[in-house]
């Protein structure tokens, strides 16, 4: 009775801000600009297949490059004395305290063909590289923007690995690697598995990395989706019908990764 | 038999933050043999216990095993395995993938594989636990499954990290005989460690009894009970009553006031001692001119047996009795030649043995008062 009671408002919170605003997207999703039901939304998705593609592709880019330069991190910060611990994941969080905006602008004063690494670069004697508004630039951004989301999970993992287990593995004549590989790795598998998460989705829906850092021709589901609401192609319908589809493939992505853990370690993923 | 020595510990010193944790160690262990490592925590048991599985580095000295230097050797190259404190299961891996870990890792086959792991969980009687998930699994049954994948790599000497702390009694005792049943099995060098001595007496061939990571005795569980070389040992292995005395001449030994016949002999001329007398040797007799007498201060019923406290000149002896006392009666207390143990003074003397429960009363001990008593 007391737990039903202390979960009243917090159902109402869920229905008023997750229910009816999902509903309300099925409902444009599925209606004209008149209000009757149609598939032509859905159908008019079909055409953006290339941006879905492309979103999807620099979203996993960037979450690739997130885990195999975030797990070393992850595993060096677990690794160090408790006091030195805290600091660096600190400097972690630190940019994440700063201004997502003035972070990516900060990026394209980097990355511009007059900017300050092209002109480091002349100073040196080497040539120019373009840089901003190509889809290395859009995937730095992304990289940038969400490792902490991989790096923290997969850190509070790894430090709840009890060194005892470790010690157990070498003590059978498991050497470094296959303690790693048969013991570590898969015991941090939960926070594998939010951390790829909590990058992967946040990746794909962007929209501001990449119209301030890919230009106009990188194009991603984020801008399209912006395009439908605030733009010069206002099409609230469309948008609606391009965020289902993008709800349904994140659904479908993470549902994948969750097999992954099926069979893996029942200490559930920790969400940071 | 020839006794082999298989781990032998050389001048291993050990420290801490620059604690001294280890001084000047040796240790030689006997091949086949069932050897506990005993001693309050903090006295250095487990620390020995990681440097033989090569966890914890020597500052100085050197590890031998079967006459091999293994000072430098990682630990998954030491034939040695070790059963944790906390068993240490892997939580990502069922019954049988945590058995077969040590046989993967060393790229057996996979049939071998099958067949061991199945005789090391008939063995621990875990048949049909294969699947299991360990992390649903009771205290005693992770405990057997860190048996199961410890022997599965059928290591020459099987390291045991206070492995029962976390068991109940019941299963503790249940334990403490299958464990013993399985090294006589297999005959593989059990290294135990523990902190409780019923444990250590039961179980082991011989006991190293520990103390500020120094061995204060090393023998049989019979000779550190009956023979314990320090007031150290004798306090902590079972209760003693230790008493300051004085060695008059071969065979004769003067406390409390009185001179007594004992079997001990090889000690100077009026030699300061510490006299140990175990509350089970001591017979209640009605007090008389020939015995010892003191008054009953306390009666605990134990169960078997009750324990009393007798107050003799101001030294409280503990007294383990199947007859019934009252407190404040006065009692004699008839002791044996042959229960009577002498030791030298060591650096113990004095810090136990006296079942006082006010330190001021501590002092009347140190002065026996002199007399003529003799007991026969």
């Amino acid at each position: 009775m007391k737990s039903k009671s202390a979960s009243l408002p917090y159902l109402v919170w869920m229905v008023i801000f997750i229910i009816v605003p999902t509903a309300l997207v099925f409902v444009f999703a599925f209606t004209d600009k008149s209000g009757r039901f149609t598939l032509q939304n859905l159908q008019g998705v079909g055409q953006y297949s290339n941006v879905f593609l492309r979103s999807i592709w620099l979203g996993a880019l960037a979450t690739v490059i997130s885990l195999v330069l975030g797990y070393p991190l992850a595993y060096i910060i677990s690794k160090a004395r408790a006091s030195r611990q805290n600091v660096l994941i600190m400097l972690v969080m630190l940019p994440m305290w700063m201004n997502f905006l003035l972070r990516t602008y900060a990026w394209m004063t980097l990355l511009e063909d007059s900017g300050i690494i092209n002109h480091v670069l002349n100073l040196l004697g080497l040539p120019s590289v373009h840089m901003i508004n190509t889809q290395g630039a859009v995937v730095l951004g992304m990289v940038y923007n969400y490792i902490p989301y991989m790096i923290l999970p997969l850190y509070s993992v790894l430090t709840k690995i009890d060194r005892s287990v470790v010690e157990a593995a070498q003590d059978l004549g498991a050497d470094s690697r296959k303690v790693f590989l048969r013991v570590t790795f898969p015991m941090s598998m939960p926070g594998v598995i939010s951390g790829v998460t909590m990058v992967f989705v946040p990746a794909v829906s962007t929209f501001i990395i990449s119209k301030m850092l890919g230009g106009g021709s990188n194009l991603l589901i984020g801008d399209l989706i912006d395009m439908q609401f605030l733009g010069s192609a206002y099409n609230p319908n469309l948008g609606s019908a391009i965020s289902l589809v993008l709800m349904v493939l994140i659904l479908i992505c993470m549902g994948i990764m969750n097999q992954f853990d099926e069979n893996g370690a029942t200490e559930g993923g920790v969400m940071v | 038999m020839e006794k082999v020595s298989i781990v032998n510990l050389q001048n291993i010193a050990v420290s801490f933050d620059g604690e001294a944790v280890l001084k000047d160690f040796n240790l030689s262990i006997d091949d086949g043999e069932f050897v506990t490592l005993l001693g309050p925590s903090g006295c250095g048991k487990t620390t020995t216990l990681r440097i033989i599985g090569g966890f914890v580095r020597p500052d100085s000295g050197d590890v031998f095993f079967n006459g091999r230097k293994i000072t430098d050797l990682p630990p998954h190259k030491r034939s040695v395995n070790t059963i944790f404190q906390k068993y240490a299961l892997f939580p990502h891996l069922n019954v049988y993938d945590n058995v077969a870990f040590g046989m993967r890792v060393h790229k057996k086959s996979e049939r071998e594989i099958r067949a061991k792991v199945g005789e090391m969980l008939d063995m621990v009687n875990l048949k049909g636990f294969e699947n299991r998930n360990v992390n649903l699994l009771s205290g005693g049954q992770q405990q057997r499954v860190a048996i199961a994948r410890a022997l599965a790599n059928e290591p020459k000497v099987l390291l045991l990290d206070e492995p029962l702390g976390a068991l109940d009694l019941k299963l503790r005792k249940d334990m403490q005989v299958e464990l013993k049943k399985i090294q006589q099995q297999t005959g593989i060098t059990f290294l135990f460690v523990t902190h409780d001595q019923e444990e250590a007496l039961s179980m082991s061939d011989e006991v190293v009894v520990m103390d500020r990571g120094a061995i204060q005795q090393i023998g049989t569980p019979l000779d550190i009970y009956n023979e314990p070389k320090n007031a150290f040992v004798a306090d902590f292995i079972g209760e003693s009553n230790i008493i300051d005395g004085i060695m008059r001449e071969d065979f004769l030994a003067e406390f409390s006031g009185r001179k007594f016949r004992c079997v001990d002999k090889g000690f100077q001329p009026n030699e300061p001692i510490d006299v140990v007398i175990r509350p089970e040797d001591v017979d209640l007799v009605p007090p008389d001119e020939e015995h010892l007498t003191g008054v009953v201060q306390n009666v605990n019923f134990k169960g078997v047996f009750y324990e009393i406290i007798v107050d003799v000149q101001g030294f409280k002896w503990m007294v383990q009795t199947t007859d019934c006392e009252k407190t404040g009666e006065r009692i004699g207390l008839s002791i044996q030649p042959d229960e009577i143990h002498i030791m030298h003074k060591s650096e113990y003397s004095g810090t136990f043995g006296d079942y006082s429960t006010f330190s001021d009363e501590m002092d009347e001990d140190s002065s026996p008062l002199p007399g003529n008593g003799e007991e026969a």
